[in-house]
């Protein structure tokens, strides 16, 4: 929480006013009642009409004031909540571009976007919030008790004896209340489930004719949700009643005790009747101190997820270019027994080594989870190898400027993202790249038509390509990765959703136009890999094969098994 | 659709919504019953508060204060008091049970009617849509509905209560709320006119950027792979300070509102004692008065701001109710015909008969198909992802109807069977595997409730997972939660071919895309499909080579629209579309 507060050191000066301006508003706004009883015990008597004149017209200035002020401060309060959180989310999602995927998997993807949306949000309410009832409440509160001290010190003693046990209702209340409310999501959360269950599944249920079992699934869930929806509003539904009993027992003791100070001499009329008007104010403020705290406590949540992020250190990123020459003759990839692990202990990959000359197709196949995925990782350097090296041109990859590295691939992974923007911008991904370039990458990418039938480079892409199928999808993606004329093109089961037609045409296409690039393809069809120089069979992380697809049909019986079942029986073994 | 898509009538929506309260007619005339109570108690406290003033007063006039009739006037108060609180209390807890058990009615009507829906519905309309009719569209109608029908009607009663209370004490004095009233009304319209497209504005903005963020922070990854980081913050720069601008014009004039609600009525109290202490000199009124008139004056200003917001957030129920009362309005799955009969355990014998068929009437894209599938056949599906094969699996299940032909099995036509017996002759393994939160032997049994534990893991065993199965913590009895972290894809895909195993059904309709899953799932699941295969009518939406060449008939479609059929040796022969297919995965 501290360290957020440093976000708003820059608007001091103008807090600083802002929260003159409200003291001042808060204060003029306590004067009314004052005023009121001046004109009933002071003025009245006087029989005169012309001071009661004046100290009304006094009063309507007042008002008039505190409506002014009130305003101008808030206006304030919310400028420097905007600025505040405009500087906050910016400062949030740089550091999070800039973070490992190591850290990215600590913290996994929705949790990050929820500290740059929802936790931001509640932070810039709580900004606004504390800077417009943080100063009025407590003004209203300690400011109400010392005008009622000035006007009678003991009535003014009824109130304080009320305050705490209003305090203490409304905390226990509204803390349990926070309880049952979590419960009541809890409920809500497996009603929604069934409801998603029932909309995916509607084939199925239809087909097995289980409406009916259905309906009483349904009807369990949204009972248990009715009850305890009912049971957390029953307990809310306690604080208003007893809040205006306490208000108007506390006037009824006034009221009492007045009497007999009146009896005695020791105070007058009016000041009881304004008693009445502040005793409503200052117990308004206290339940507006109670929503504060309420209000805190969830910005401290908040600002600890965010801070976790802002305070995490940056990995990886700091490399300085590390060589002066590149070495002659090199192949332009190798792997030198590489073991890679994840932080989680998974997926890893053992002891692997391969060369790769300027040029040449790596094909991989093997079981999802095998490791494919994991080589693409380590060389475009997401993450760092354990054990050792990769090598680019003859140098350790850790020694390239990670921009540089980068800048030589040209990439599409598993599940790749189109953004929602324009099939241009789509393609081009911000890199410099003309209408010719991209249309060429999009023709070789078998995507041309398509794109055209959409209405051109110009056409729309919704978010995640919703407006596309799944093999207008990867076309577009496998274009973005060739528009950059790349001198590595990865492909990460890029091609799966293509019928096997478009899939070969896209074949014959990067054969003939990237001759110069090095190209991995993984797949999961053996028809995608079969014409590559080298093929690598994996398994559970360890390399079980490697050679042609004439090599391994041969000496793989893996290789070999995927083989008959995607192909039959002779036939793949005769190409 | 257009036509549904007209606006319904407000008075249209409420008449809909009324049914929903009369139901509980009794506990409703109560809680009004109640309010009124509560608020009359409300008010009389105040009126009795005034006779105590007067009561101290005499003291100024050199009587002695009335010590008596204060304690009277006193315990008069705190009894209104006591019990206006209880009564207040009694009703909110009666509104809790009425407004629950609205909630869940329309929950209920909701869902029933989902179970009703044909399954083009749920091609239509996203998951997402229909989430939240159902729960966040039905919050919303609550809380207005139930709270604030209640709530205009307290102040409603409350207002009158205190203006006819005022009234009697000066009605000089209430002119001054012929002032003060319509200056807040007006005030009040002026700042939600000006506020509302702003706050309309800044939800739009905050929508944006949460999809911006989600859609960046995915694709991080990609981001990367192209040195988009630097890019990609210059765009988030410009939304941020979209939506914090939006956040801020929203809150620059929605921040006017409570200052200027209480500018009215402090001005109110300003003139209320002005023109009081003038009155009081004329000698019309009594400091008593003034005081009992002041109290009246906040009950009497409160409420009628508080109906401005309520009619605001009415306006929102209505477009949720109206949301809701679509999806109530929509056509149910078209009733069994009246003389329609059940066929139990069919043999599989299927013959479509110049079958025409399309999913909007201007676009056909079954041209008059007839097919004769005798018991045990094979069909295979073939085409190019996205062009339409699952059509026929549509029409077979009768999840759509034909346009025109018939579609027989077993000789008798479908359109005479009722739909539940003719569905159940059918088993399903479909590409997106389809597991509930349930256990293990809860989703294998799914539509086989007569089941033994023997016969789920007799079918567990033939699918090869039974051993996986014991794996798992609780076995059999393990709770699939919906990320499904616990179970990879491939193993799902193997649980509903257990579930299709289990049924006793003679015609399978299989789709047998495995994209994604790992090759030597692959190898297990094709085996688990060829046992479930076995003596059964088969229709294939076939992706595998083996299963094409096998086929008795192969349907090829292109674009939605079936192009050729044949055998595999028959369309090879030709010039054919399916020979270009076939041929494509060797080039």
């Amino acid at each position: 929480m501290k360290r957020l507060l440093s976000y708003l050191r820059p608007y001091i000066p103008r807090m600083s006013l802002g929260f003159l301006i409200k003291v001042f508003g808060t204060l003029v706004e306590l004067a009314i009642p004052w005023i009121l009883s001046y004109i009933i015990d002071d003025l009245i008597p006087l029989g005169r009409i012309s001071p009661v004149v004046i100290w009304g017209c006094l009063m309507i200035l007042c008002s008039l004031l505190a409506w002014i002020g009130n305003i101008a401060a808030n206006r304030m309060a919310s400028a420097v909540a905007r600025d505040f959180t405009r500087g906050l989310r910016h400062d949030l999602f740089s550091r999070i571009s800039y973070l490992s995927e190591r850290q990215v998997d600590g913290f996994t993807i929705p949790s990050l976007i929820s500290r740059v949306t929802s936790d931001t949000y509640v932070l810039h309410q709580t900004v606004g919030m504390m800077q417009r009832l943080g100063v009025r409440a407590p003004i209203m509160l300690v400011g109400g008790v010392i005008v009622t001290l000035t006007l009678d010190p003991v009535l003014t003693l009824i109130m304080v004896a009320t305050l705490p046990v209003v305090g203490a209702i409304t905390f226990i209340v509204s803390r349990k209340g926070a309880k049952l409310f979590k419960i009541v999501q809890k409920a809500s959360d497996s009603m929604l489930r069934v409801v998603r269950e029932n909309a995916v599944g509607v084939r199925v249920i239809k087909a097995l004719s289980k409406s009916g079992y259905e309906r009483e699934r349904f009807k369990k869930v949204n009972d248990t949700l009715t009850e305890r929806e009912r049971v957390a509003e029953k307990t809310m539904a306690l604080i208003n009643p007893v809040m205006s009993l306490l208000l108007n027992l506390g006037i009824v003791a006034v009221i009492v005790a007045g009497a007999y100070r009146v009896q005695f001499g020791l105070t007058k009329v009016g000041k009881i009747i304004a008693f009445m008007n502040l005793f409503t104010i200052v117990l308004n403020a206290l339940m507006a101190i109670n929503r504060m705290f309420t209000m805190l406590s969830r910005a401290a949540a908040s600002s600890a997820r965010v801070l976790e992020v802002l305070d995490t250190p940056m990995e990886l990123y700091e490399t300085e270019p590390h060589f002066s020459f590149l070495p002659e003759n090199a192949p332009h990839i190798a792997f030198k027994d590489v073991t890679f692990k994840y932080d989680r202990g998974s997926f890893a990959v053992r002891h692997l080594s391969f060369e790769l000359k300027r040029g040449e197709t790596l094909g991989i196949i093997g079981a999802t989870g095998a490791g494919k995925s994991t080589i693409i990782r380590a060389l475009m350097r997401y993450y760092d190898v354990a054990e050792g090296a990769i090598e680019i041109d003859g140098v350790d990859i850790r020694d390239y400027a990670t921009a540089d590295l980068r800048a030589k691939f040209g990439v599409v992974f598993q599940n790749d993202t189109l953004f929602k923007d324009t099939v241009r911008e789509n393609i081009r991904l911000g890199r410099d790249i003309s209408d010719e370039q991209l249309t060429e990458a999009a023709r070789r990418a078998q995507a041309i038509n398509f794109i055209t039938n959409q209405g051109g480079l110009d056409a729309e892409v919704a978010i995640k390509g919703a407006n596309l199928s799944g093999g207008q999808k990867q076309r577009l993606l496998i274009s973005r990765a060739l528009a950059g004329d790349p001198e590595i093109l990865i492909l990460d089961d890029s091609s799966s959703a293509l019928d096997y037609k478009t899939d070969s045409k896209l074949r014959e296409e990067i054969r003939l136009h990237c001759a110069h690039s090095t190209k991995i393809i993984i797949a999961q069809r053996i028809s995608s890999i079969m014409h590559a120089e080298k093929i690598l069979v994996i398994d559970n992380g360890n390399v079980v094969g490697m050679g042609t697809h004439n090599e391994l049909m041969k000496t793989c019986p893996l290789y070999r098994e995927i083989g008959e079942s995607q192909i039959g029986e002779g036939k793949a073994a005769a190409v | 659709m257009n036509e549904q898509r007209e606006k319904m009538k407000k008075t249209a929506v409420l008449g809909r919504l009324m049914p929903y309260l009369l139901r509980h007619k009794g506990l409703m005339a109560l809680c009004i019953l109640l309010t009124i109570g509560g608020n009359l108690l409300g008010l009389a406290g105040p009126y009795f508060s005034g006779f105590a003033i007067d009561a101290i007063k005499l003291s100024e006039d050199g009587k002695g204060v009335d010590l008596s009739a204060v304690w009277r006037y006193a315990a008069i108060m705190v009894v209104l008091y006591i019990l206006s609180a209880l009564l207040s209390y009694i009703l909110s807890r009666l509104m809790i049970i009425v407004s629950r058990k609205v909630v869940n009615r329309m929950r209920k009507d909701v869902f029933d009617k989902l179970t009703e829906l044909p399954v083009g519905y749920f091609d239509r309309n996203q998951t997402g849509d229909i989430l939240s009719r159902i729960s966040y569209d039905i919050d919303t109608i609550n809380t207005s509905l139930s709270h604030d029908l209640v709530q205009i009607f307290a102040s409603a009663v409350t207002v009158i209560g205190a203006l006819v209370m005022m009234i009697s004490i000066s009605p000089l004095l209430v002119l001054v709320f012929a002032f003060t009233v319509p200056l807040s009304v007006i005030l009040t319209k002026k700042i939600t006119g000006f506020t509302r497209p702003l706050f309309r504005k800044r939800s739009a903005k905050l929508g944006e950027l949460n999809g911006f963020v989600e859609e960046m922070i995915s694709g991080q990854k990609t981001l990367r792979a192209y040195s988009q980081e630097e890019n990609t913050g210059k765009k988030f720069d410009v939304k941020n300070t979209e939506t914090a601008e939006a956040y801020y014009r929203a809150e620059y004039y929605g921040s006017m509102t409570g200052p200027s609600v209480n500018f009215v009525n402090n001005l109110s109290l300003s003139l209320v004692s002005f023109f009081g202490a003038v009155l009081f000199l004329k000698g019309s009124i009594s400091i008593g008065n003034i005081s009992t008139f002041v109290l009246y004056s906040r009950k009497f200003s409160g409420p009628i701001n508080e109906v401005a917001n309520i009619i605001g957030e009415l306006q929102s129920a209505f477009s949720a109710a109206e949301r809701v009362f679509r999806l109530l309005d929509e056509q149910p799955e078209p009733a069994d015909s009246e003389n329609a009969y059940e066929l139990n355990g069919a043999l599989g014998d299927v013959r479509l008969d110049n079958v025409r068929f399309g999913y909007s009437m201007d676009k056909e894209i079954i041209h008059g198909l007839s097919l004769s599938v005798p018991k045990g056949a094979l069909v295979a599906i073939v085409g190019p992802t996205g062009a339409g094969k699952t059509t026929i699996v549509n029409l077979l299940m009768r999840f759509y109807d034909v346009d025109s032909g018939e579609i027989r099995l077993d000789g008798n036509p479908i359109k005479d069977l009722t739909r539940k017996s003719l569905r159940l002759n059918y088993s399903m393994v479909l590409q997106d595997t389809w597991l509930f939160n349930g256990t293990v032997s809860e989703n294998i049994a799914y539509g086989s409730e007569q089941a033994t534990r023997e016969d789920i893991e007799r079918v567990c065993r033939a699918c090869g997972i039974h051993d996986y199965i014991e794996t798992l913590p609780e076995g059999y009895d393990t709770v699939l939660d919906d990320d499904g972290s616990n179970i990879s894809k491939g193993q799902k895909q193997l649980m509903t071919i257990a579930r299709a195993m289990l049924l006793p059904s003679s015609l399978l309709i299989l789709d047998e895309a495995t994209s994604n899953v790992d090759t030597r799932t692959e190898l297990q699941i094709q085996r688990a499909m060829r046992a479930l295969m076995a003596d059964k009518t088969c229709f294939v939406i076939a992706h595998r080579l083996s299963t094409v060449r096998n086929a008795d008939i192969i349907l090829v479609v292109r674009d939605g629209e079936i192009v050729e059929r044949g055998t595999h040796d028959s369309l090879m022969s030709g010039d054919t579309f399916y020979k270009q297919l076939y041929n494509a995965q060797f080039a």
